[in-house]
């Protein structure tokens, strides 16, 4: 079968050029709305994955859910410590971390409005055990004292954070001496000061949460089993990695529902948008068409043309679209994460998944608003065609 | 009555694409409308305030605890009519999704500070006479399928165990802007069990005061004086209007309703592109008519009213199906979401920014092809029929 070039194609989208750029246009809005959407559970994800370690291990109260809600007492903290499978540093000492996590509310740099900052009370050892968090500026808080260092989102995100200056949280001054990257992690959006200091000034009698790094992954089965098998301590375990990625799965689940079904609505829309354009194009060109087929063109090949012609559209409007949407990726936003109560920040993220899916889902909309009037062109007869001409 | 004759025949020649274009505008403009529900759905604890009552709360965070007997001190303040209290309990019934709000409310003194609950007196007595009682919204309960006398299993978050309480009574509101979905438990409850497992230190502790005062005007003096009494104190405070406290709590979340605000006028553009699409072929096909119309001597400005007419006619029933569109789509949103959203209304507001965004679609959707046809030449319109 002999197929219609596909210069002719095109060019037929060139020739009704205010019609093309109406119809892709709203295609590429879909398509845009689709992308945005996808990108933002995908750096929300990434920000959340890349918070938790592979080999570190937190723990918190039994249902506790959140680190916020989360109470572990002395002795439990002592008991878990002494467990194997712990790493030890070249000193010797378990790379154990007792934290206490508190929420502040801090006034935003650009809005008059406040958030819930993380505050993590930890030590030296919560730093060495987290080896994406690096300082970028000033030096790491002394302990025993209200020193403290800020993520890069917290001091680019509210007002009066920067080197040398203080905080008053719960009635004290916080000089900040250094501020940190947290490689997009969840860290990037907390303050970290001493625990002992922490819970002192927070009223805080108990951690929130104890978080160790494992000699290596094999030993957490172990030491989950010894955890939950002591009916004394009454203490959830999970790696890290899970346990981050689970406080984000509330937050990108809502944001995929509400934006796909968007998407899905809108996209309608832009089916119709397509069809009308086919449908005008088929109707415009039935002397083309009938001429097409005497010259030995097979129904077949009409059909292929026009939906190539549908497809071109919406491959124009999808790259519209997807362009836009990279643009985004510039873009650093944040908001609250209805899990922990406090605000997180994030970026949209393109990846070569999300395109792909945002190309397909483009072409599908192209394919169900071509493919009708394609059909018809098809099924036209040479006589009727040629007559109407 | 000629000329809206004329629109209609015009409007619907070409049947399948004027209904194709309808489709997107329902589509269009119902999704709008559902949009700006659910971004008022949020702000609905906002509409929902008094101006007469106080939210006094830690100023380290929200939910951060407070002595109980700050209400003693506060209640003693000039103006302050009545001081009650509650601490969010959080728990999880059965699942996470099924989410409701579960608070506990010092008993005595709720009530007579939120009058906008509507609950028997017998009720409320035998939820005064069982400790482990609660009052439950309406909402919550048609959700759920409980009445009086049935238990509720609770998994415990922030108040580790399992819980179980036992409905005495359910409220419903007198305005339909307030909560009707709300738990409320004894406070004397959970800050026992609070004292049983952390000892008499961690107990008495709250997570709001709620304060009731005589005069709305003097709300901003009255907040700095009770924030003045707990100035350098171990837990200092920080208290604000109801409705100020609510706009920040809904502030919180401004990103998400800025993209849904912003979500909402896309699809305007997206259905204004297929509109214009539909109104630019429809006057390319008619040239021929229009140059004979002209021809005939009728001026250019009847061409243009022809043209602003129909896409006027086929806005307007677009539009007015979308907006009756939205009220089913609002409900079936709210069933999918589980009820989340405490109060869904299609405000009279949305209908109006429905019904002028379908005019602005009709409108900017005819004006570069009316523009075009008005200058069309005669003889050149004319030939195109040859």
């Amino acid at each position: 079968m002999r197929a219609i070039p596909l210069s002719y194609v095109m060019r037929n989208l060139w020739v009704r050029r205010v019609t093309t750029v109406l119809t892709a246009g709203g295609m590429s809005l879909v398509v845009f709305v689709f992308a945005t959407v996808l990108m933002m559970s995908e750096g929300i994800k990434e920000t959340m994955v890349a918070t938790g370690q592979p080999d570190n291990v937190i723990v918190l109260r039994k249902g506790s859910g959140t680190e916020i809600n989360s109470a572990i007492l002395r002795a439990q903290a002592s008991n878990l410590e002494a467990l194997p499978g712990i790493m030890t540093d070249s000193q010797g000492v378990r790379q154990v971390a007792r934290e206490a996590v508190v929420l502040n509310n801090l006034p935003k740099r650009d809005s008059e409005d406040t958030a819930n900052v993380t505050m993590r009370g930890t030590s030296l050892i919560g730093l060495a055990i987290r080896p994406q968090v690096k300082l970028v500026q000033g030096r790491m808080f002394r302990p025993g004292t209200t020193e403290i260092i800020v993520g890069q989102a917290v001091a680019k995100g509210f007002a009066n954070v920067s080197l040398g200056n203080t905080l008053q949280m719960a009635g004290r001054e916080w000089t900040i001496v250094g501020i940190f990257d947290a490689k997009r992690s969840g860290f990037d959006s907390e303050i970290w000061g001493d625990n002992d200091q922490v819970m002192q000034s927070f009223r805080r009698t108990v951690y929130s949460a104890i978080v160790f790094k494992l000699t290596n992954t094999e030993a957490f089965a172990p030491i989950a089993k010894a955890i939950a098998d002591d009916p004394q301590l009454q203490l959830d375990v999970k790696l890290e990695q899970r346990f981050y990625a689970e406080q984000s799965e509330g937050m990108t689940k809502f944001i995929t529902l509400l934006g796909l079904s968007l998407s899905v609505i809108f996209s309608i829309g832009a089916i119709v948008g397509a069809m009308i354009t086919m449908f005008a194009a088929v109707a415009s060109r039935i002397g083309e068409i009938g001429t097409l087929r005497a010259l030995g063109f097979r129904r077949e090949a009409v059909l292929i043309a026009f939906l190539g012609e549908a497809l071109g559209l919406a491959l124009v409007g999808g790259l519209l679209g997807l362009a836009g949407a990279s643009v985004m990726q510039t873009v650093n936003i944040s908001t609250l994460n209805m899990a922990t109560f406090s605000e997180l920040a994030f970026r949209f993220k393109l990846t070569w998944v999300v395109g792909i899916e945002t190309m397909s889902f483009a072409l599908l909309m192209g394919f169900l608003g071509g493919f009708v009037p394609a059909w018809r062109a098809g099924q036209l007869s040479i006589i009727e065609c040629l007559r109407q001409a | 009555m000629f000329l809206f004759k004329l629109l209609l025949k015009n409007a619907f020649r070409h049947k399948l694409r004027t209904l194709l274009t309808m489709v997107g505008l329902i589509v269009a403009i119902s999704a709008f409308g559902l949009l700006r529900t659910i971004v008022d759905a949020w702000y609905a604890g906002v509409e929902g305030t008094s101006n007469t009552r106080l939210i006094t709360r830690s100023a380290i965070s929200l939910g951060y605890p407070l002595p109980v007997y700050y209400a003693d001190k506060i209640k003693k303040i000039d103006g302050v009519t009545g001081v009650t209290w509650m601490n969010w309990f959080g728990g999880i019934y059965i699942d996470r999704r099924n989410f409701f709000a579960r608070m506990a409310i010092d008993s005595n003194s709720y009530f007579e500070l939120f009058p906008e609950f509507n609950i028997s007196e017998e009720e409320k007595a035998a939820f005064m006479a069982d400790r482990q009682g609660v009052i439950l919204g309406r909402k919550t309960a048609q959700r759920f399928g409980w009445h009086v006398g049935d238990t509720i299993p609770l998994s415990g978050t922030i108040y580790p165990g399992n819980w179980t309480f036992n409905i005495r009574g359910i409220y419903t509101v007198k305005d339909a802007r307030f909560d009707e979905t709300l738990m409320l438990m004894h406070w004397n409850l959970i800050d026992q069990s609070v004292r049983k497992r952390l000892g008499p230190n961690a107990a008495n502790q709250v997570g709001l005061f709620m304060v009731g005062i005589k005069d709305p005007a003097r709300a901003s003096v009255i907040s700095q004086e009770i924030d003045k009494l707990f100035k350098n104190s171990v837990a200092e405070t920080r208290t604000e209007t109801e409705k100020a406290f609510q706009l920040g709590v809904v502030s919180m979340s401004r990103a998400i309703l800025m993209a849904i605000r912003a979500v909402s006028f896309v699809v305007i553009l997206i259905i204004m592109a297929v509109m214009a699409n539909t109104m630019t072929m429809t006057a390319r096909e008619r040239l021929a008519e229009y140059a004979t119309l002209k021809a005939l001597g009728f001026s250019p400005g009847f061409v243009v009213k022809l043209l602003f007419g129909e896409s006027m006619m086929i806005a307007f029933i677009g539009g007015a199906i979308g907006i009756g569109m939205t009220f089913p789509l609002a409900q079936g949103f709210l069933m999918q979401t589980n009820n989340v959203f405490k109060v869904f209304e299609v405000s009279q507001t949305t209908m109006i920014y429905q019904a002028i965004a379908a005019m602005i679609v009709g409108i900017i959707a005819a004006m570069w092809p009316a523009w075009k046809m008005s200058r069309i030449d005669i003889v050149q319109g004319l030939r195109h029929v040859a």
